[in-house]
């Protein structure tokens, strides 16, 4: 080989590594800002390439077990005033028994967060509301009390403010005569966390409970959700739920 | 002949102030029951978490229903032409428009936030059939004015008959969402059904017909007016005929239900074994409510009767409140099927039928309503020329005896 030919090859090499490097340096920021979107800064928009999602595996939840129950309760001041009638339950365990088989099961119900919310079509002033990342809330500020969000919603999933409410928590701002539900802990999301119902079922090692980016291919729930097959609650209904099922 | 018919306010004695004291009395209870509920919060009513609307829903849905049908008369005069009845339009369209008022005012007290009004008036979420309905009964309220005000100024009688037609199809809209209300709503075995509209358009018929005979034959009493048997017979007929059609419509209701396996339980629950709401169906709504007050129109012995006409107007609307309580509060007692073929329980009772019992804060709030809507139609009838000052039959009617004797 001429030192001319070996020239012209230490030259393709150094201009093949030199041209991976470079796109290296472009696409990387991209990917870097890819996960950074995740965690949204306060100052960001909510956006709709996100829809956050749960899905809970009924049969690794744990019969007797509260502990999502109680977390929840815990991290939003919902204390009751011991009328469970009245009393405010964002999430619920419900004991399910088959009529044929006898079959048991137990899940936690909670808002299904739909992407088409019968509460949200109903609500007269457009307290009850759908952010862009697929969260249903309501603006506490005019909300009027008229719980037909309450009629609407097919989960039973709300509760109105029945009494005074005492040692409010600052993330979690409530208000007597207006109606409220589960908000995925929003307050934890938007800073990249998980809901509290999430962690305390972790804790507890049931890890039934998964929460995620369902518009993310390579976040865990969506994974499971392609790889296992899921139901909604009244899929009938055709409100595509951001919370899944397994197992029933 | 139409000149022959005069129209005067009522006098203002001792006895118009006895009357208006004594429905006052009611307005103010109520009033007072309002401000205990939202000072205490919902939990003083026997509304919980499970029947988010009570008793109040049941008066001011009543009374809204009712308030569309107590219009009718006024319809048949000026869309339908029918002579006979145009004495009675000016009345008709007070009552249309005070019943609606006392609903309303029953409907906002009984809200979480009352003192939000202005912003249901001010945010509008234009899918939300309640948003509808705000701007329905507020246009409702100013387009009977208006058409009053056709009626009751000389020059502006020539409009009457457009104002009336715009009117009756505004109110045929306005009943059709406030049957929707319930008629819209996926979630719940016992509303979900297109037939919700037009049943709720034939309960006003009925409802606001009953309010309106007893109110006529309770004004033209006390106010020393003539009230000619043949204007009450007219009344009393049609009144046979919308209860007729309410069964009708119940029973196309509950046929359809019961051809459905899906809302089997439901029916079962309404129709055999829900206790109470069982119980206000068979022999409230259907015996007292319809049965009974047909076969008092309509037997030899008691249908010429204005004293069994007018009870039976009100076992009209005691059925009629019967069967918005059944709807409403049954509709709402049975347990959404979250998991079909499932027995289901948990903390928040799921699968059970959830308990509810009036209470007396939310009764009185309620009459308080009917008391507003009476209240009003007093002063309207004592302000205004509503009432003409004889209906008697040859100046309601000259042919009258002709027809009569053919």
């Amino acid at each position: 080989m001429s030192n001319d030919a070996k020239f012209d090859q230490y030259r393709r090499r150094f201009l093949g590594s030199a041209a991976t490097a470079v796109t290296g340096l472009a696409v990387a920021p991209g990917v870097m800002l890819h996960q950074v979107a995740h965690a949204r800064s306060a100052d960001q928009p909510v956006s709709s390439d996100v829809r956050w999602g749960m899905l809970i595996d009924t049969n690794k939840c744990g019969k007797g077990c509260n502990a999502c129950v109680s977390a929840c309760n815990e991290e939003h001041g919902l204390s009751g005033h011991g009328r469970p009638e009245s009393d405010a339950q964002w999430i619920r365990k419900v004991e399910l028994r088959d009529r044929q088989t006898g079959n048991t099961q137990s899940l936690p119900l909670l808002c299904q967060h739909c992407e088409k919310p019968p509460c949200v079509d109903v609500c007269p002033t457009g307290a009850s509301f759908k952010r862009a990342d697929g969260i249903v809330l309501v603006d506490k500020h005019i909300c009027i009390g008229c719980r037909y969000c309450m009629m609407a919603c097919p989960y039973k999933a709300r509760s109105f403010i029945h009494e005074d409410l005492q040692d409010q928590l600052p993330h979690a701002p409530r208000g007597k005569g207006t109606v409220e539900s589960c908000t995925f802990c929003v307050h934890r999301v938007d800073n990249g966390g998980t809901p509290a119902c999430v962690e305390a079922c972790t804790a507890e090692n049931h890890n039934a409970m998964v929460f995620g980016d369902m518009n993310d291919p390579d976040s865990e729930i969506s994974q499971q959700l392609e790889k296992y097959s899921s139901r909604q609650i009244r899929a009938d209904l055709q409100l595509n739920t951001g919370v899944r099922y397994r197992g029933i | 002949m139409k000149s022959a018919i005069q129209y005067r306010e009522i006098d203002g004695g001792m006895r118009f102030y006895a009357l208006l004291g004594f429905i006052g009395l009611f307005v103010l209870a109520g009033l007072g029951a309002a401000y205990y509920m939202e000072h205490n919060g919902h939990w003083v009513t026997g509304m919980t978490n499970q029947i988010v609307w009570g008793t109040p829903h049941v008066f001011a849905v009543f009374l809204i229903v009712a308030a569309s049908g107590a219009l009718n008369v006024a319809s048949i005069s000026s869309v339908f032409g029918k002579m006979p009845y145009k004495p009675l339009a000016r009345l008709s369209g007070l009552l249309a428009i005070t019943l609606l008022v006392g609903g309303l005012a029953v409907l906002v007290l009984d809200l979480g936030r009352p003192d939000r009004l202005i912003v249901a008036m001010t945010y509008y979420n234009f899918k939300s059939i309640f948003a509808w309905n705000i701007i329905l009964y507020i246009g409702f309220i100013g387009i009977v004015a208006i058409y009053l005000w056709m009626m009751m100024e000389r020059k502006m009688n020539g409009y009457t008959k457009p104002a009336g037609f715009f009117a009756f199809i505004w109110r045929l809209i306005l009943t059709t969402g406030t049957g929707s209300i319930f008629g819209f709503l996926v979630a719940r075995q016992g509303f979900d059904a297109a037939v919700m509209a037009p049943m709720f358009i034939i309960m006003s018929f009925s409802f606001g017909l009953a309010i309106f005979i007893l109110v006529l034959m309770a004004a033209c009493k006390w106010s020393d007016r003539p009230l000619g048997d043949g204007i009450v017979m007219k009344l009393k007929n049609l009144l046979g005929v919308f209860i007729g059609a309410v069964l009708y419509f119940v029973l196309v209701y509950h046929l359809t239900n019961l051809y459905i396996t899906e809302h089997h339980g439901f029916e079962r629950f309404v129709l055999l074994d829900g206790g109470v709401y069982t119980r206000l169906f068979w022999i409230v709504q259907i015996g007292l409510g319809s049965l009974l007050p047909l076969a008092l129109l309509y037997l030899p012995a008691t249908g010429k009767s204005r004293s069994w006409i007018s009870v039976a107007s009100l076992l009209v609307i005691i059925g009629g409140l019967a069967q918005i309580y059944v709807i409403i509060i049954g509709g709402q007692a049975y347990p959404m099927e979250l998991f079909p073929g499932k027995e289901v329980s948990s903390t928040f009772f799921d699968g059970v039928v959830a308990s509810y019992s009036p209470s007396l804060p939310e009764v009185i709030l309620g009459i308080g309503g009917i008391g507003l809507a009476l209240a009003a139609t007093v002063v309207g009838v004592r302000v205004l020329r509503f009432l003409p000052t004889s209906l008697a039959d040859e100046v309601v009617d000259p042919h009258h005896s002709a027809e009569a004797a053919a």
